[in-house]
C-alpha cells in the first residue's frame, strides 16, 4: 500500500501522468464517437475534456498541476494552426474565385457572432463581465482572451466559452447546414470556421480539404475583423 | 522530415516575434499561417514531406483543445450563476452565426468557379 501511494505521489508529480491522462481520455472518447457511428453529440473533444475533469475532481487535483502535463499537448495548437497554410495553398484557386463572397459572408457572421451572443446574454440578466466575456467566444483563444480583457471581461472564463463554442459548433453546425440545404464545402467550411474557430476547423478537416481550407482561413479573418471591430461596437451598442 | 517541422516552428516563432513587436491584433500562429502560406506561393507547390508534417498536425487537431477545456473546472462557481445567459447565449450565436455564414456564401458563391 505505501509503494503504491510512493508511486502514486510521484506519478502525479511528474508531467507524464497528465500528458498520458490527456491522450487516453481522448483515444476512449475518439472510440466512443467511431462506436456510435460519429454521432455529433458523442463529440470526442467533449468527451475527452469531461473525462479528464472526472478524474482530476476525484484525485482532488488542481488545473495548475494537471496543465503542467498538457500543456505539451496545448503547446502543439500553435504548430497546427500554422500548418493550416497548406489546405489553404491547395485550395487558394477556390479561395481567390470567390474572394469578394468570402468577406462579405465573413463580416456577416463576424458581426452575427458578437451582437447575438451580447444580446441574448444581456436580454437574460447577464452582467456586463458576463457580457464582455462572451462577446468575443467565436475566436480563436488567445485573440478572445485580448478582446475580453480589453472590454473588462474574464480572460479566463472567455477561454472556456470558446471551447464550449467550438465543441457546440462541431457537434451542430453539419446539422443546421444539412437542414438549411448548404451542400457546398466553401460555405459549409466557411460557417463552421466563422463560428467555431480552430475546434470546427478541426472537424471540418476531417470531413473534407475544402472546407477545412476555408474554415481555416474564416477562422483566421474572423480573429483579425473581431480584433477590430468589437472594441468598436462594444462602444457604440452596448 | 525534422526540416519541415523546422520552417513550421519558424514560422510561429517569426509571428510570435511580429505579433509582439507591432502590437498586431491576430494570434503570432495566425501570422506564422501567413508566413508558411507566402513561402509556398514562392515554392509553388507543396513539398511532400511538408505535406505530411502538416497532415499529421491536423488529424491530432482536436486532441490538443482537450487542455484548454479541461479548464472549465476553474469556472464551475461562476458557470453555475450565469448558466441561463451564458448557455442560451453562447447556443443561440453560435448556431445563427452559422446558419447567417453559410447562407451568405452559398448565395454569393453561387457563381464562382468550382
Amino acid at each position: 500500500m505505501t509503494n503504491l501511494q510512493e508511486t502514486w505521489v510521484y506519478l502525479s508529480a511528474s508531467p507524464l501522468f497528465h500528458l498520458t491522462l490527456t491522450l487516453v481520455a481522448f483515444q476512449a472518447a475518439s472510440w466512443l464517437f467511431e462506436r456510435g457511428g460519429r454521432n455529433p453529440l458523442l463529440n470526442p473533444v467533449l468527451g475527452a475534456v469531461l473525462l479528464v475533469v472526472a478524474v482530476l475532481v476525484a484525485t482532488g487535483t488542481d488545473y495548475g498541476t494537471y496543465f503542467e502535463g498538457a500543456q505539451f499537448v496545448h503547446f502543439l495548437l500553435g504548430p497546427a494552426t500554422v500548418s493550416l497554410a497548406i489546405p489553404l495553398f491547395r485550395q487558394w484557386h477556390r479561395v481567390r474565385a470567390s474572394a469578394l463572397a468570402i468577406s462579405v459572408s465573413l463580416l456577416c457572421g463576424s458581426l452575427t457572432a458578437i451582437v447575438s451572443a451580447v444580446l441574448v446574454a444581456r436580454a437574460l440578466g447577464g452582467s456586463s463581465e458576463i457580457l464582455a466575456s462572451i462577446a468575443p467566444k467565436s475566436v480563436t483563444a488567445p485573440v478572445a482572451m485580448a478582446i475580453a480583457e480589453e472590454l473588462g471581461g474574464l480572460p479566463s472564463l472567455t477561454a472556456v466559452l470558446v471551447i464550449v463554442t467550438g465543441i457546440l459548433g462541431a457537434m451542430f453546425g453539419p446539422l443546421l447546414l444539412d437542414l438549411a440545404r448548404i451542400r457546398g464545402w466553401p460555405a459549409r467550411g466557411l460557417a463552421i470556421g466563422t463560428a467555431s474557430h480552430g475546434i470546427g476547423t478541426a472537424r471540418a478537416l476531417q470531413v473534407n480539404e475544402t472546407a477545412g481550407a476555408f474554415a481555416g482561413l474564416a477562422m483566421g479573418l474572423n480573429a483579425l475583423a473581431t480584433a477590430l471591430l468589437l472594441p468598436i461596437l462594444w462602444r457604440l451598442l452596448f | 522530415m525534422p526540416g519541415y517541422l523546422t520552417l513550421i516552428f519558424a514560422c510561429q516563432l517569426l509571428g510570435e516575434m511580429a505579433v509582439g513587436a507591432l502590437a498586431l491584433p491576430i494570434p503570432g500562429p495566425v501570422l506564422g499561417m501567413v508566413l508558411l502560406f507566402g513561402w509556398l506561393m514562392r515554392r509553388g507547390a507543396v513539398p511532400e514531406g511538408l505535406g505530411s508534417v502538416a497532415g499529421g498536425l491536423q488529424r491530432a487537431m482536436s486532441l490538443l483543445f482537450v487542455p484548454a477545456g479541461t479548464g472549465v473546472m476553474l469556472h464551475f462557481q461562476l458557470l453555475g450563476d450565469a448558466l441561463l445567459p451564458l448557455g442560451l447565449g453562447l447556443v443561440v450565436s453560435t448556431l445563427l452565426t452559422i446558419l447567417v455564414t453559410g447562407a451568405m456564401m452559398h448565395w454569393l458563391a453561387k457563381g464562382d468557379a468550382k
